[in-house]
């Protein structure tokens, strides 16, 4: 019976996750397009470094060093996870321990040790949301369902932490009632500290306790593995391809737009016929800039999909720390949601289905993205590689390119430009001036 | 000692071809405070005998403000003639003052198929230094004071340099002094991304001023920068402290002429 509703429950857990990426993945795939397909040995290297290794989350240390104790119980205990696939399935119990033996008393000993220091960084966690409350998670945009998804992890992986002790602890209570001296103990190192608590309980108590801890963290894992999507913490998966897919030029370089060079060189040859028609096939010309979700990268939308709004970002912008209504958190969070948005829409009522909003304007507004100084900070600081700064300046692109709203005083500086060569009113002939004044 | 700037068309005139061609940008020709900064380089320019040439009238906005404010199209104008300029006198180095000039001619230019070394000039500096071809006498202005250096963003995040300026001011008689926020957490000075050319958007402080009060937390007697544009923006901040009396915003390139008494 367990083994059928183990795996009744195995197949609908990874059934509606893998539902719920292939959505993910569609809603991605609706950006433009971008080559990141070049330079493998430099992309492994850095998702080894940034996502593998959390390199820039080490920028800061104390954070760092707790959500690496998280990270680091994650990882391992996927290990055990397999025991628990292969026994859900199978009906067995511990299956590896027999033929593991010494190995797999050190494995989940190990795995024990690592999920106390998880439990301690989630509870830190919890308490610098909720009591220190840390600037950077009790911003504006974090209002509502984005501070709620942040406690709601931690709430869970407590859970998770606490199954995996009931579990282990009263199993191993269970184990030394029914070998007495000749075999007392697992041994794993913190059960075997907890077990003591259990000791007077019944055999069979002692069984259902096991069982509530074993079925309550089996549960748990596909809960937390189906809001995965739903949620920010989906990063604990897309960090990995996002750092992959990094942008490996030098950060001050901005695109080129090569429908511009286009126009742009057509303008400066004399010989060309400013009327000609486009030539047969040509393709229907792209939007300059960005106007709504389609019209960025798919690594743009990748970008506001991995982003867990940590924060790092808006806490090292210039215009954020100032009072500027720009948060470059915002300007992921916005992108993601919608792009879910959208995504839901051409599911709903076909492809080419338009709701009449856009990111620009109904999401994100001018001021925010004239407040932005280009300066990288949040590029910078992001842990997993994410470029805010790129879809900032691709909505600027269009609202200076499309719809001609720039701000007064930058019409004059792109008038000077156009006329003079300068972004100041001088004439060009004064431009040697200064070789011979004193 | 007056300055000798020779131009690309008088160079090529004379059937000759200078090594470098200085990249002097908008500020440092137009702006009275850079054009200070132009004219340190000059003299170091001059004194270790690097051959060089201007453009002058010729020169032209890279279109780093237009690219950055979101018009590719005045960008691109610029930047295509100004490639037919370089590539007219057969460019192949340039070293600029401005670090926007410098992160455009550098890394956005090539796709427009100008192609170029491009350094800057705290670069150039150090190299000069280091192959003993300047030497700073003393430098006995600077004895006892502290030095701090601002990140212009685009030379460092932007680039990755951060050493090179570093350098140089470590070869002064001075003791340099790290803001809180520096190299990769560098504050920016607010004038990035064609800030510099309207007023800041509606908040409660302005960026130079977040910036100068950091600089002036470290005691420094002078605040070092390598960008005409974050030159302006701390000295404005200065001032807002009231403290230009003892705080000093000077270039790299000042600090190291004046130390090398040219």
């Amino acid at each position: 019976m367990g083994q059928i509703i183990f795996a009744v429950l195995l197949a609908a857990g990874l059934g509606f996750f893998a539902w719920n990426v292939r959505k993910v993945r569609s809603n991605i795939l609706l950006g433009r397009d971008v080559d990141r397909s070049d330079n493998k040995k430099e992309r492994w290297k850095t998702m080894l470094l940034v996502a593998f290794g959390q390199q820039k989350m080490f920028a800061r240390p104390i954070p760092a060093l707790l959500h690496f104790a998280i990270y680091a119980a994650f990882v391992i205990t996927q290990i055990e996870l397999i025991e628990i696939f292969v026994d859900g399935l199978s009906g067995q119990h511990r299956i590896f321990r027999s033929s593991l033996g010494g190995f797999y008393t050190f494995m989940i000993s190990f795995i024990e040790i690592l999920s106390v220091a998880a439990l301690i960084a989630t509870v830190t966690f919890l308490a610098r949301r909720n009591l220190l409350k840390v600037p950077r998670f009790n911003m504006k945009e974090m209002n509502g369902w984005p501070k709620m998804d942040g406690n709601m992890i931690l709430f869970m992986e407590i859970v998770l932490v606490t199954c995996i002790f009931t579990m282990n602890g009263a199993d191993e209570a269970a184990h030394k009632q029914l070998m007495g001296s000749s075999d007392p103990y697992y041994g794993f190192t913190i059960s075997s500290l907890i077990s003591p608590m259990f000791e007077g309980m019944s055999l069979e108590s002692l069984h259902t306790l096991e069982r509530i801890g074993w079925w309550g963290h089996i549960i748990m894992v596909f809960a937390f593995l189906n809001y995965l999507p739903y949620s920010k913490h989906f990063h604990i998966v897309l960090a990995f391809p996002n750092t992959y897919y990094s942008n490996l030029e030098k950060k001050g370089r901005f695109t080129n737009m090569e429908s511009v060079t286009n126009e742009v060189k057509l303008m400066m040859d004399p010989t060309a016929d400013p009327f000609a028609a486009p030539p047969e096939g040509a393709p229907e010309p792209q939007r300059f800039g960005a106007k709504d979700v389609t019209d960025l990268t798919w690594k743009n939308l990748l970008d506001s999909y991995t982003c867990t709004e940590c924060g790092r970002c808006t806490s090292s912008c210039p215009a954020n720390l100032t009072g500027k209504l720009l948060s470059p958190r915002k300007i992921m969070m916005d992108t993601r949601d919608r792009l879910v948005e959208v995504g839901d829409n051409k599911r709903k009522h076909g492809a080419d289905y338009d709701d009449g909003k856009s990111l620009l304007g109904d999401y994100i507004t001018e001021e925010e993205l004239w407040a932005c100084t280009s300066c990288n900070a949040c590029v910078q600081e992001c842990p997993v590689n994410i470029d805010p700064l790129s879809i900032i300046v691709d909505l600027r692109r269009y609202l200076v390119m499309e719809e001609s709203k720039v701000p007064s005083e930058l019409t004059g500086m792109l008038t000077n430009i156009e006329n003079n060569g300068a972004p100041w009113q001088f004439s060009p002939t004064d431009r040697l001036n200064w070789a011979n004044e004193d | 000692m007056s300055l000798v700037v020779p131009t690309m068309a008088e160079m090529m005139a004379k059937g000759e071809a200078p090594e470098y061609l200085f990249w002097v940008g908008c500020s440092g020709s137009f702006d009275d405070r850079a054009k200070k900064i132009t004219k340190a380089l000059v003299k170091i320019l001059n004194e270790t005998k690097v051959s060089f040439a201007v453009l002058g009238t010729e020169e032209s906005c890279t279109g780093d403000p237009a690219k950055r404010a979101g018009n590719e199209f005045t960008f691109q104008m610029q930047a295509m003639m100004n490639i037919q300029v370089l590539d007219g006198y057969e460019v192949k180095k340039i070293v600029t003052a401005c670090p926007h000039c410098f992160n455009t001619l550098k890394n956005e230019y090539p796709e427009l198929g100008g192609n170029y070394d491009v350094i800057h000039h705290t670069q150039l500096i150090q190299e000069l230094i280091n192959q003993g071809k300047l030497t700073l006498k003393g430098g006995g202005t600077f004895k006892g004071k502290k030095i701090t250096f601002h990140d212009p963003c685009y030379l460092g995040r932007a680039n990755d340099v951060y050493e090179a300026p570093r350098a140089l001011i470590e070869k002064l008689d001075a003791e340099l002094v790290e803001m809180k926020r520096c190299k990769t957490n560098g504050l920016c000075c607010g004038a990035g991304g064609a800030q510099m050319f309207k007023e800041a958007e509606k908040g409660n402080k302005e960026i130079n001023v977040e910036r100068t009060e950091e600089a002036l937390e470290t005691s420094a007697n002078i605040i070092a920068t390598g960008c005409p544009f974050c030159n302006t923006m701390m000295t404005d901040g200065v001032k807002n402290f009231e403290k230009e009396d003892s705080v000093e915003v000077l270039d790299v390139a000042e600090l190291i002429a004046n130390a090398a008494e040219l």
